[in-house]
């Protein structure tokens, strides 16, 4: 028998059965991750399921994201509906403007080396670059976690990512993404976990591996797993809610597939409209005009994103006329740590609109709207027609670095012309 | 399964039809009812097929069907339509687990010669259309999927397991 790939581990502690890839096992769920988004028809299933009590209300987490604030009386209603419900079984819910609720997961520690966290939004795979299996379910795979505390997942292949050296200069983490969606296509890892490995990795900290992972599930993976090593631990000092063991995949585990990306040959990419494996170079879309620049998401709404989209707006000395620049900070913590260091004032200096934390204009829910026939250059991970609620806008998407450049000229940029 | 086989119009889509494309996002802010959300089917794509669409027909779709956000109205929409079976030549993990809770037969195969309105007969493993004579073999679902789709979705196996029930394949 070959050795175990950290899929292969990590599911088989968490349901006591020593499997393989391609068996299909009961998991207990370390945690469970609701959105308003998800949440308020899991109830439903729930209610119709005959659940009245909820299994294990500790290992559940809401976060109302989607819907913050909640632009009508409807998702209100559904927030209160929420809270009521959390309050009522003594599930940690976490309210409007406390952010996303995977970079939530993140910060409050609960995505830890060796875990298990599934969430009711597809971007719950970003919690493998803390060595974490996560994956997206549905809101009836929820409901069954409300009830039982437990999920069937068939144990899947992985692919090995081998990253190799550092980035240049001028090109990010999303862009390293960007690549790997150009590579794998949309479908290229559907079922699949992928597991980054290589020297590269060491390069790359928490925040920059987040991106990585977070974009996985846009190439169909199941899971995005990191390695764990001292910047994992790092991260999670004071941070991680229970001890943890890191997870390291066998020397010779079995893999369906070996892809190498060198980190210090790529050049700042944008994935054109309306498919996130539409990849190109920036220069080849340079001139394009861009009418909304978003900065935010669970993609790239961290601090260090902020701080580097500051970095060129500077050095080229501001927002083009024309240009609607939109702030998202995808937490509380992350909005409080901009705030603290200047770089808020700053963007406000530079006549950005300040969003609520949370998804924001992301998927259209709430947050600006982009006009018809605009062009947007988004931090985000998707560009689908109609994504950001106007289905005449396009949908580019970019580096912080890449969409400061684009909001500094009017027009898309390649960021290393403006430096910083 | 023992599902029996059914008559179907073929409506025919393309690859990577993300779930926003079924649904979009800001529908299911105002209702999560399907009978509303069936209005808005596929409105980015073709904005005449919520007014077209008929109990009875199925989709019809290349790759990575169902790809994007994990939320179920993607599926529940779809149902509410009249809509029994997706037949694609592959779909996203999420979708497909989403179809098989709700009992949204999701069917693997290869679907490059089904032409629209193509008169089909459906059944687990097996698509016939009539139109054409052709068969298309369609993918075995895990025995875990075919136990709660043979409850009728994941609502009905609760009721009466409580909790899911089985390891292996």
């Amino acid at each position: 028998m070959p050795g175990k790939t950290i899929s292969e581990k990590i599911l088989s502690a968490k349901s006591g059965v020593d499997a393989r890839a391609g068996d299909v096992v009961v998991c207990r769920a370390d945690y469970a991750l609701g959105t308003d988004g998800s949440t308020p028809m899991a109830l439903d299933y729930f209610a119709a399921m005959g659940g009245e009590r909820v299994h294990g209300p500790g290992r559940m987490v809401f976060a109302l994201d989607h819907y913050a604030p909640a632009p009508s009386r409807a998702t209100a209603v559904l927030h209160q509906r929420m809270r009521e419900f959390a309050g009522r079984h003594g599930i940690p819910l976490y309210d409007v403007g406390e952010g996303i609720g995977h970079q939530l997961i993140v910060e409050s520690g609960r995505a830890l080396p060796g875990g298990l966290v599934v969430g009711a939004d597809s971007h719950s795979v970003t919690y493998g670059a803390l060595n974490c299996f996560g994956t997206g379910i549905g809101s009836s795979d929820l409901a069954a976690i409300l009830m039982s505390g437990e999920i069937w997942l068939r144990i899947p292949e992985s692919i090995r990512v081998n990253l190799t050296g550092r980035l240049p200069d001028g090109v990010y983490p999303k862009d390293a993404a960007l690549e790997l969606a150009r590579r794998l296509g949309a479908d290229g890892a559907t079922y699949r976990a992928i597991e980054f490995a290589g020297d590269g990795v060491a390069w790359l900290d928490l925040e920059d591996r987040l991106v990585l992972s977070n974009l996985t599930v846009e190439m169909g993976a199941k899971a995005g797993m990191f390695p764990a090593d001292e910047r994992t631990f790092a991260y999670l000092e004071g941070r991680a809610s229970t001890p943890f063991e890191p997870v390291h995949p066998d020397p010779d585990a079995s893999y369906c597939r070996e892809i190498s990306i060198a980190l210090d040959g790529l050049a700042p990419l944008v994935a054109l409209p309306h498919l996130v494996d539409r990849v190109e170079p920036v220069h080849c879309a340079a001139g394009t005009p861009v009418q909304m620049v978003y900065l935010g998401t669970c993609t790239g709404g961290r601090v260090r994103d902020f701080h580097q989209a500051r970095d060129i707006l500077k050095a080229a000395g501001g927002v083009a006329p024309g240009v609607q620049l939109v702030v998202t900070p995808a937490s509380r913590e992350v909005l409080d740590a901009l705030a603290r260091d200047g770089t808020l004032a700053e963007f406000i200096g530079m006549g950005a609109v300040i969003g609520t934390p949370g998804c924001g204009s992301c998927c259209g829910t709430c947050g600006a709207i982009p006009g018809d026939g605009v062009n947007v250059i988004s931090t985000a991970n998707r560009n689908f027609k109609g994504r950001m609620g106007n289905g005449s806008a396009s949908i580019y998407l970019a580096s912080p670095a890449s969409c400061a450049a684009a909001a500094a000229r009017g027009a898309i940029t390649d960021p290393r012309e403006i430096g910083s | 399964m023992t599902a029996p086989a059914f008559e179907a119009r073929a409506r025919v889509f393309g690859d990577d039809v993300n779930t926003d494309y079924i649904i979009t996002s800001r529908r299911k802010r105002e209702s999560l009812d399907p009978q509303v959300l069936r209005q808005y089917l596929f409105e980015e794509l073709d904005a005449s097929f919520a007014g077209s669409v008929e109990p009875g027909d199925v989709i019809v779709a290349g790759r990575n069907f169902g790809c994007g956000s994990a939320m179920e109205v993607a599926v529940t929409a779809v149902l509410g339509a009249g809509i029994r079976a997706v037949l694609a030549r592959g779909f996203s993990r999420t979708y497909y687990r989403n179809a098989v809770n709700n009992g949204l037969l999701p069917l693997i195969g290869d679907t490059g010669r089904i032409a629209e309105g193509d008169h089909l007969m459906v059944e687990p493993g097996l698509v016939r259309n009539v139109s054409t004579g052709e068969s298309i073999v369609t993918e075995p679902l895990p025995a875990i999927m075919l136990d709660i789709v043979g409850e009728g979705g994941l609502v009905a196996y609760f009721r009466k397991y409580g909790r899911f029930q089985v390891t292996g394949r």
